[in-house]
């Protein structure tokens, strides 16, 4: 710590450099920061996911539906715990952009499946005994002010209704939330019963099921048991676990993890290029005063370490105030958009990582110029002078 | 008896330059009592600065041991010499050698990070140091902000912070003016007589040279001493 002034002084020797450095650095910790929290919401249904839960979508595409009948089958299948389905409604709330996932489902099955959703006992009651009730999620009610009672309609995309009409109107009966920190609770589900009777097409029909398996039973066999049984059928399936499903989901749009690598492997090649250029200089420019600082009895090692710490300073600077920014901006996103993009987090980890990255970069950055500075000949550096 | 303070014996220091082999210092015998104030004066490349260097752990002879205040400079690692050198000796260059980023004060201070004194007692012994030599109101001035002469004061008072028994100042008034210069020597003889600090001094300015007790001259790497007048 007796240093740190002098490593201060020297960092802000050249002061608009040093605010150059610090502002390429500041951008790059910005972008970690909000490709991280983004790359996060891409995984986090992963994450989150149910090992004992499969999905059984449609082989050709989870866009082609697949018949009711099927849940009995499927239920009657060996080492299967429960059964139950949902489909995607795609519809929006006041106008297009207020897209979040709607479902049609059985509120028994689907709670049941789904125990990390939590609401009060006479919201969920309330709820069966309307069919025109929908219950949401609390980030989703939050983001539009939603409370019970409320009547919502919501815009159709796919789903028009027999009558020709493409809004549907619900009743908000309930709130949920996700006792699961991983996991979203940004939904609005709605009766199957009533949405299948309403519908003008597609009678009968489901876009996936979600299944749990017994305790105790494979779930490698009991995907290949129902892959099986359906094989011959109009509607062959492919059942996967929660999180290869979610994980294909998220592949949607594109590889989203080598994206980020690849952006971030850019962006801090960069950042290393301009900033051990401003530590070569910076050592470069004051050769005499290192000479001097080693003829006034500095150690190799001390002269290592200041010109070093000036170096990881630097990034720490930019660094904390970049993840800083980025911190309060990824919060606004995910408030402002967590119906739409839930998962928007900067995790503690990430956090963690990257003031590891601004350190390994400071080294990285200052490490040859550093070694210079160590193996200053103090004679030919006070000649040169 | 006067104690020795440094004793160099058979030292020579031979540089490659190129191809050739150039000797600049060859089998020097010298003693340096304790308290005394030697100007050593020389033509350009007979060696002087070298010797300086020699003396102070900055360089290593090819031949020949150094012997300062007991310490066998030769026989010790770079890291032992980096440390006896902040507690033994203090340095005077030409050009002062301040760091522009520091204050006076901190530049003054810099020798004592390299001891055990916190903060206070740096900053302390800093402004005795400043008082000694004249510049204790210039104590916040960053050395643009300072003259020649003032700049000199504050490499001096650097160099006697950490209490050093020698200095070594390689042309400390090269840079000066007439009037100036004097007013550095005097105050050197004022650390050597009152405060019984041992100078080594190059130069090449001959009335510099009077304010030391005596001259050695330097030339084709060996020494001849004259008393001064």
């Amino acid at each position: 710590m007796k240093y740190f002034g002098l490593v201060w002084r020297n960092a802000w020797r050249k002061k608009i450099r040093t605010s150059l450095t610090i502002l390429s650095v500041f951008v790059a910790f910005l972008l970690f920061a909000l490709l991280s929290a983004f790359g996060h919401a891409f995984k986090y249904g992963v994450e989150a996911a149910d090992a004992e839960r499969l999905i059984i979508i449609d082989k050709i595409s989870l866009i082609n539906l697949l018949p009711i009948a099927y849940q009995n089958r499927i239920k009657a299948t060996e080492g299967v715990h429960s059964v139950t389905h949902s489909t995607w409604f795609g519809g929006y709330y006041q106008e297009p952009r207020n897209q979040f996932p709607q479902f049609p489902v059985d509120p028994h099955e689907y709670f049941a499946m789904y125990p990390e959703f939590k609401m009060p006992e006479e919201q969920f009651e309330a709820w069966v005994k309307n069919r025109t009730g929908a219950v949401v999620g609390r980030e989703l009610a939050d983001s539009f002010g939603w409370e019970v009672g409320d009547r919502i309609p919501i815009q159709a995309t796919i789903w028009t209704k027999a009558d020709g009409g493409r809004t549907w109107e619900f009743d908000i009966e309930g709130i949920f939330a996700s006792d699961d920190p991983r996991g979203s609770s940004a939904l609005f589900l709605f009766q199957y019963d009533y949405f299948d009777e309403a519908r003008a097409f597609g009678q009968g029909l489901v876009g996936w099921y979600i299944l749990r398996v017994e305790r105790g039973a494979d779930p490698v066999q009991v995907q290949n048991a129902i892959d099986t049984q359906f094989e011959n059928s109009r509607n062959q399936t492919e059942t996967s676990t929660e999180a290869a499903f979610a994980q294909s989901f998220a592949k949607q749009f594109g590889n989203i993890a080598l994206i980020v690598t690849l952006i971030l492997g850019a962006v801090f090649f960069t950042l290393l290029l301009v900033s051990g250029n401003t530590m070569s200089q910076s050592v470069r420019e004051r050769i005499s005063e290192l000479a001097v600082l080693k003829t006034l009895g500095f150690g190799d090692r001390t002269v290592l370490g200041i010109v070093l710490s000036e170096s990881i300073l630097i990034m720490l600077i930019g660094g904390l105030l970049g993840i800083g920014v980025g911190w309060f901006v990824t919060r606004g996103i995910a408030v402002a958009a967590g119906a739409f993009l839930p998962g928007v987090y900067f995790s503690p980890t990430a956090i963690l990582a990257s003031i590891a990255l601004m350190v390994g970069a400071g080294v990285a950055a200052g490490i040859f110029p550093a070694l210079q500075a160590m193996r200053l000949s103090i004679i030919d550096a006070l000649a040169r002078a | 008896m006067t104690d020795i303070l440094a004793r160099l014996e058979g030292v020579s220091r031979t540089y490659q330059k190129g191809k050739e082999r150039v000797e600049v210092l060859h089998n020097l015998d010298l003693q340096i009592p304790q308290g005394d104030f030697i100007a050593i004066m020389g033509p350009s490349g007979s060696g002087k600065t070298t010797l300086l260097n020699l003396i102070g752990g900055l360089d290593r002879p090819t031949a020949g041991t150094i012997n300062v205040g007991g310490a066998e400079l030769t026989s010790m690692s770079n890291s032992k010499v980096s440390h006896w050198r902040s507690t033994h000796i203090g340095f005077i260059f030409q050009f002062y050698n301040l760091l522009p980023v520091l204050t006076a004060q901190k530049n003054v201070e810099l020798p004592l990070l390299l001891t055990s004194f916190n903060a206070k007692e740096r900053a302390e012994r800093a402004a005795i140091a400043l008082d000694i030599v004249g510049l204790a109101d210039r104590a916040r001035h960053y050395p643009r902000e300072l003259s020649g002469g003032e700049e000199q004061r504050v490499a001096i008072a650097r160099a006697i912070v950490s209490d050093p028994s020698l200095l070594l100042c390689d042309e400390p008034t090269g840079d000066l003016d007439r009037e100036t210069a004097d007013e550095i020597l005097r105050l050197m003889q004022i650390l050597n007589r009152e405060h019984g600090k041992t100078i080594i001094m190059v130069t090449h300015d001959a009335q510099a040279a009077e304010f030391a007790n005596r001259t050695l001259h330097c030339d084709k790497g060996t020494l001849e001493a004259r008393e001064a007048a």
